[in-house]
């Protein structure tokens, strides 16, 4: 939470969410990837008190809102990076939503999905470029 | 954008900086939740110096401001301070404010800094015929500081060089070298002083304190203390479209003055409101906001997390035979119904009695 840090090896949607593609899923053909929001998102959200998680099976379409984040002070929508299927969602924040300033990139990661088009990662952002969109 | 007197205080403490009412201001500086918590069990100090300032005085100040506030200044002796209510014709709130009673015939009034200028345009155009009351605005003399939770009397006495005013009173007295209007008053549910001040005078202060063990804290943190305490927010809980008894504010409106609205205030008092603004919580999951709607009818005004409670809290107005404590309501929450429970005001009190 203290510093700003943007993972190498994550993608990044310009709405200060990341993704982490999993080469080594269940299924070569469908790939799967952890969702989760940014360093950046989480510190002008401030302290996170409260995520709902979409249910087990929800289809996320990249760009479309598919759950909100709040802090004390304001709700935000969660933007899907990549389309596809929810498989996983992290049962943690439930009762301990913090984790998603204390650890962004770790243990307040928030749903698992399987891709439904990897092909859309070629429009994702790497870190740096996704650095450069917030500016000094 | 304006700044106040401590803004470079405001960048070394690390402070997250938003725009609000033209002012540059500090909206949290370490988390809102530890702010939060510094003002309820320790103490913590606010600039708040966006807030403005109305000098009133004269043979016919006071006649002036029972004209345009709610209360009754009448009764505010020397030294004194009161809540009150700046109304239209018709009853609508144009801003909600404090008065001190600096002397006889001089007073001075804080304003919301987003109604600063309506208000002082409001003062001149209804002193017109008064030629005995004067009109001076004030907002560049003062910076203000809010020094508020349990420790706070005691960390401002060590530095002052006479006793603290009581509640609800003021007095001029020397703070760290400095003079200024010290007040007994507050907006967080908590004990504490505010401290109008020179600008110039206001770095050298905010320093003594932080190094006595006041942590700074932000406009976050002072909304959801307020809120927790009930004390409404002009923009929010209070607006040009709805009244005083509406907004719960009946204590504050002596229509015998016969201040401007209090025909239309008294109207409502007498018929009853249609409306009126209770506080919710809301069961289990969820942060209602405000402009949530509610089901069958109203609309929540306030709405946060309350870090001393854990749940969402809020304000809202609902139809008068659904505001008993208890009723329950349905709050659409950005499309989700959340339950939520009318409760007793405030839902935040200190645990000690003043001993005023």
């Amino acid at each position: 939470m203290a510093d700003a840090s943007y993972p190498d090896e994550l993608l990044y949607h310009p709405e200060h969410d990341w993704a982490r593609i999993d080469p080594e899923g269940p299924d070569p053909a469908h790939p799967e990837a952890t969702l989760g929001i940014t360093w950046y998102a989480q510190d002008a959200l401030g302290e996170v008190v409260f995520f709902e998680a979409p249910a087990v099976g929800t289809l996320l379409v990249q760009g479309a809102p598919y759950a909100e984040v709040e802090s004390v002070k304001a709700v935000s929508d969660v933007v899907a990076p990549l389309s596809g299927e929810v498989v996983a969602v992290n049962d943690a924040l439930a009762d301990s939503p913090q984790l998603i300033n204390e650890d962004s990139y770790g243990e307040g990661w928030l749903v698992r999905i399987a891709l439904s088009d990897p092909a859309e990662r070629d429009g994702l952002l790497d870190a740096e470029a996704y650095s450069a969109t917030l500016g000094g | 954008m304006r700044r106040t007197a401590l803004f470079d205080r405001h960048v070394a403490a690390g402070a997250r900086l938003v725009e609000f009412a033209g002012w540059e201001m500090p909206v949290q500086y370490e988390g809102v939740r530890a702010e939060h918590m510094s003002v309820r069990e320790h103490v913590g100090m606010f600039d708040v110096s966006h807030m403005g300032e109305i000098e009133t005085s004269g043979p016919q100040a006071l006649e002036l401001l029972q004209r345009l506030i709610s209360n009754d200044l009448s009764k505010v002796p020397i030294g004194g301070a009161q809540y009150g209510l700046l109304c239209r014709e018709d009853g609508g709130v144009l801003d909600d404010l404090f008065t001190y009673r600096l002397a006889a015939d001089r007073w001075l009034t804080v304003t919301n800094a987003a109604n600063h200028a309506r208000d002082l345009e409001w003062w001149h155009a209804h002193a017109g015929e008064l030629h005995e009351a004067r009109v001076d605005d004030r907002i560049d003399e003062y910076a203000m500081l809010a020094v508020q939770g349990p420790r706070a009397r005691g960390l401002v006495q060590e530095i002052s060089d006479a006793p603290l005013p009581p509640r609800m009173t003021a007095a001029t007295l020397r703070l760290a070298g400095s003079e200024m209007l010290v007040c007994g008053t507050g907006y967080t549910g908590e004990d504490g002083v505010e401290l109008l001040l020179s600008p110039a005078d206001a770095p050298a202060l905010w320093d003594e304190l932080a190094r006595r063990g006041a942590t700074p804290a932000g406009l976050a943190a002072r909304d959801t203390l307020r809120l927790e305490a009930c004390y409404h927010l002009y923009g929010n809980d209070l607006c040009t479209e709805r009244g005083p008894i509406e907004a719960g504010l009946g204590w504050c409106c002596a229509e015998d003055t016969g201040f401007i609205g209090s025909g239309a205030v008294r109207a409502v008092r007498e018929a009853g409101p249609e409306e009126k603004l209770v506080a919710f919580a809301i069961d289990g999951a969820g942060i209602a906001r405000q402009g949530n709607p509610i089901a069958g009818g109203g609309v929540v005004t306030s709405g946060t997390l309350s870090p001393c409670l854990g749940i969402g809290v809020g304000l809202a107005y609902v139809p008068a035979e659904r505001a008993a404590v208890g009723t329950r309501l349905e709050i659409d929450v950005r499309g989700k119904m959340r339950p939520a429970l009318v409760r007793e005001k405030p839902f935040y009190r200190r645990p000690e009695p003043l001993a005023a």
